[in-house]
């Protein structure tokens, strides 16, 4: 397999069996902006086929033509021989494609049942809606894929991963058998994950054509056997997943060498620990927990979703205060009863959802930088210091390489990457001692990620401590000088220097 | 606890009764008059008019908007049609006059759903400026008359009871339109429960972006949401002229916030997806029977409002807590030790 640029037409193997869906030549503008290029992609039937690619690059404009929510300007789109010019949404449905969005569009007010059922019920233009009929339908879709969903519970009620799966049963009461799934990894643990994956097998065996549309390259690699990498609206390769590996991988979607190996920036273990926390306990998430993270130390947390690890930072950080044990800033001791005491101590917290917890979506750039600093950017008057504000939000405008047209910009128009910058900056602003990050480059693309883990290694370097919570495993070994491993509320392994590995973390997390 | 759980409801609605009756119970031991079938059927026919105008609302809420031009809808176009009979000095019979009201509720609705629905603009505020245009208008062009007598039809419906008993505190009477409001309930019911319109309702409320994304045409549905709204007000409307035997067209004006107060109560959520019929009955009877019961105690009647008000912030506030709390029971660690800990606590 050849490295080529946009090879117009990938068709399957003459022998192998026909695509369910083929796009053919789609192109889109969006004012200046070529979105996609003559971009061409075939489905076939039991097959997963990843798409990925760097923020913006087109994957998501792609779906949008698939799923009919947008038309191409140019270009066609077959489905069982059956040639669209151009697709809407229930025409979509009507072929046999679903799409499932990273937020799964369910109902959370809505029973399980209800959810698998309503979108086929409405797409058939039924008028009646009966809830007998409604659990027999799901519950047979539910017993086919072998899944321990309460049909009855409603689904605001469930953890992500079951949502999940509530919204792949929707998807096949509908007879799809095209289901593209956006960033379906994203929110799950490794044992959730593993789930999933025995699922989608469940679905190859189907005839159901996938589609993940992913940045976790591990999971690509082990899931898919088809795969199309984009850039800036061009297809840049696609093949059998067997011909990429994840350096090939990160290079096509970067279109150069991404530095992903292990680099911790030293530091003086000698010095009093900037953070200590002792026999931390807060009743029902997690118990004596006690670690201490030095200045200019990068530390590793990890566990599976639920094992404590988020709970215990919202504790220090004051969003859950603990029930007991103590929490040292410098040596000396701090009471976090609330957000504001932990501020003051110095702690900055990046949260696990950006975009509800860590950012003013609607507003500007700008004002998100410095919405944690109010009180540095005061005039003697106690009034807010425009010229100083500026100062900061251009520095680090420059310093975090944020892309964005102006600073005005509301952060909605931000790509996930760009989003988690400003996040960042806007506690980078407040100069804290101490700063945790709980998932900092969940959905972030491989460039990005590779530019925040440095800023943070910047950051330790000059003498912050940090704490990143996290699931991809990568990016601990990448830049952490050690790693706690958190199950059921405990520190259960703690791995230094050389132990840091892919391995020996995972090793350590199963349980 | 499973037993319990199913009990309270998915709104609440269990104890929502459970407080309905120690509230009932409470007022009997404190006054044995209170515990009559005179009581039960005054406060039934007190309840007839907010019950149908709350089911009115409780449609609107369960979407996700709110409607506050409903009682001026109501008293508009029952308002309208008495107007237009006793104008004319013709008297087309009972149907005919509730007909002619819900065509005119359903236009006027027609405009809460198109301003809406089209431009996309906030439910409160439409309403509440449709509900001034339509208040003015009304005051303009049909009259600010007040008339003491109602054309023939519904004056004779004004004195139809279905039930006459004499007990010991004296005759009782259950009026016909409690019937009327009994059959509404019904059917909105059936209608939340049993069709894609009613369960679109609840799609939209939950989640209008999701509920565009499943196929459902939710600019459509809202414009009926409205429509439907606009009728069923209207109804209410015709039941409040014939049970207060006389058309006032400054009635029902300003009430508005009673209702929607009960709707909540009733275990409806402000913010769009949830709500059932048999809370908001509760919410209501709720309501009626405190005014009711605060007045035979020797409760002066101004501490009524502030009844009304207390119960209202207690009871959402209740709810809020329960549902911070099961909030948190999703937040904490659910595996092993952690999930023992939690059950010891909890036993």
């Amino acid at each position: 397999m050849s490295s080529t640029t946009a090879p117009a037409t990938q068709l399957a193997d003459a022998t192998g069996p026909a695509p369910v869906l083929s796009a053919r030549h789609i192109s889109k503008r969006f004012g200046g902006v070529q979105a996609l290029d003559d971009v061409s992609l075939d489905l076939i039937p039991g097959e997963v086929h990843c798409l990925a690619g760097e923020n913006g690059c087109g994957k998501s404009t792609l779906i949008k033509m698939i799923s009919g929510a947008e038309r191409p300007d140019s270009g066609e789109i077959e489905v069982d021989g059956i040639v669209h010019t151009r697709m809407n949404t229930t025409s979509a449905i009507q072929s046999g494609i679903q799409v499932i969005y990273q937020d799964f569009s369910l109902f959370g007010n809505l029973t399980v049942a209800e959810n698998i059922v309503l979108t086929s019920a409405v797409a058939a233009k039924r008028k009646l809606y009966r809830v007998k009929d409604a659990r027999e339908k799901a519950q047979a879709i539910v017993d086919e894929l072998q899944l321990d969903l309460d049909l009855n519970a409603d689904v605001e009620n469930l953890s992500v991963a079951d949502r999940q799966l509530t919204a792949i049963c929707r998807a096949l009461v509908s007879d799809a058998r095209v289901i593209i799934m956006d960033e379906p990894t994203t929110a799950l643990t490794h044992s959730e994950v593993e789930h999933l994956f025995t699922v989608v097998e469940r679905l190859r065996a189907r005839g159901v054509a996938l589609v993940f549309v992913s940045h976790k390259l591990q999971e690509v690699l082990a899931i898919s056997q088809r795969l199309t990498i984009m850039r800036s609206g061009r297809v840049v390769i696609s093949g059998p997943s067997a011909d990429f590996d994840r350096r090939s991988i990160a290079r096509h979607m970067t279109g150069s060498d991404v530095e992903e190996s292990r680099r911790v920036p030293d530091f003086d273990q000698t010095a009093t620990p900037a953070l200590e926390v002792r026999g931390l306990t807060l009743p029902g998430a997690f118990r004596d927990v006690s670690f201490q993270v030095g200045k200019g130390e990068i530390l590793g947390v990890t566990g599976l979703l639920g094992s404590g690890r988020t709970e215990l930072a919202e504790s220090v950080f004051g969003v859950l205060p603990a029930k007991s044990g103590t929490i040292a800033i410098d040596g000396k001791p701090v009471r976090v009863r609330n957000i504001q005491d932990a501020v003051a101590a110095g702690i900055g917290y990046v949260p696990e959802d950006r975009l509800t917890q860590g950012l003013f979506l609607e507003k500007p750039i700008a004002d998100n930088i410095i919405a944690a600093s109010f009180n540095e950017h005061r005039n003697r008057w106690k009034l807010l210091d425009r010229k100083r504000i500026w100062g900061t939000i251009t520095h680090f405008f420059d310093q975090l390489k944020i892309h964005a047209p102006h600073p005005n910009r509301a952060v909605r128009t931000l790509s996930g990457g760009n989003a988690q910058r400003v996040v960042l900056a806007k506690w980078l602003a407040t100069d804290p001692k101490v700063l945790i990050l709980n998932g900092p480059t969940v959905g972030v693309d491989v460039g990005s990620k590779a530019q925040i883990l440095d800023l943070l290694r910047i950051q330790a370097e000059r003498g912050m401590a940090v704490v990143i919570i996290s699931d991809d495993v990568n990016e601990l070994v990448a830049c952490c000088h050690r790693v706690l491993v958190v199950a059921h509320g405990q520190i259960t392994h703690e791995l230094v220097a050389d132990q840091v590995t892919e391995d020996s973390i995972q090793e350590s997390m199963a349980v | 606890m499973q037993l319990l759980r199913k009990f309270r409801g998915a709104n609440n609605e269990g104890s929502l009764a459970l407080i309905l009756l120690v509230v009932v119970l409470g007022m009997s031991l404190l006054n044995p008059v209170f515990f009559s079938v005179n009581t039960a059927f005054s406060i039934l026919r007190a309840a007839t008019v907010p019950m149908i105008l709350a089911l009115a609302v409780l449609l609107v809420i369960i979407s996700g908007g709110i409607d506050v031009s409903f009682p001026v809808v109501a008293i508009g176009s029952a308002y309208t049609a008495v107007t237009i009979c006793l104008k004319t000095g013709f008297d087309p019979g009972l149907p005919a006059i509730f007909g002619m009201a819900i065509v005119i509720g359903g236009l006027l609705g027609l405009v809460n759903g198109f301003v809406i629905a089209k431009f996309r603009l906030p439910t409160l505020i439409v309403t509440l400026g449709t509900q001034g245009i339509f208040f003015g208008a009304m005051l303009v062009y049909v009259g600010t008359r007040y008339y003491p007598t109602l054309p023939d039809s519904m004056a004779a419906l004004s004195a139809v009871n279905v039930v006459e008993l004499t007990t010991s505190a004296g005759r009782a009477y259950l009026h016909v339109l409690v019937l009327l409001s009994i059959a509404i309930a019904l059917i909105i019911w059936a209608v939340l429960k049993y069709t894609m319109f009613g369960r679109s309702l609840y799609a939209i409320g939950g989640d209008a972006e999701g509920a565009r994304r499943a196929g459902i045409r939710v600019v459509r549905t809202q414009l009926w949401i409205y429509v439907l709204v606009g009728m069923v007000a209207a109804i209410g409307g015709v039941a409040y002229v014939v049970m207060s035997r006389s058309a006032n067209p400054q009635d029902l004006v300003g009430g508005e916030l009673d209702i929607i107060a009960a709707v909540v109560l009733g275990g409806a959520s402000i913010f769009g997806g949830r709500g059932s019929v048999l809370g908001t009955v509760l919410g209501v009877l709720l309501i009626q029977v405190i005014n009711n019961s605060l007045l035979l105690v020797g409760v002066p009647s101004a501490w009524l409002r502030a009844a009304v008000g207390l119960l209202l912030i207690l009871g959402v506030g209740a709810q809020a807590v329960s549902a911070r709390r099961s909030a948190q029971r999703i937040h904490t660690v659910d595996t092993g030790e952690a999930v023992r800990l939690e059950l010891e606590k909890v036993s």
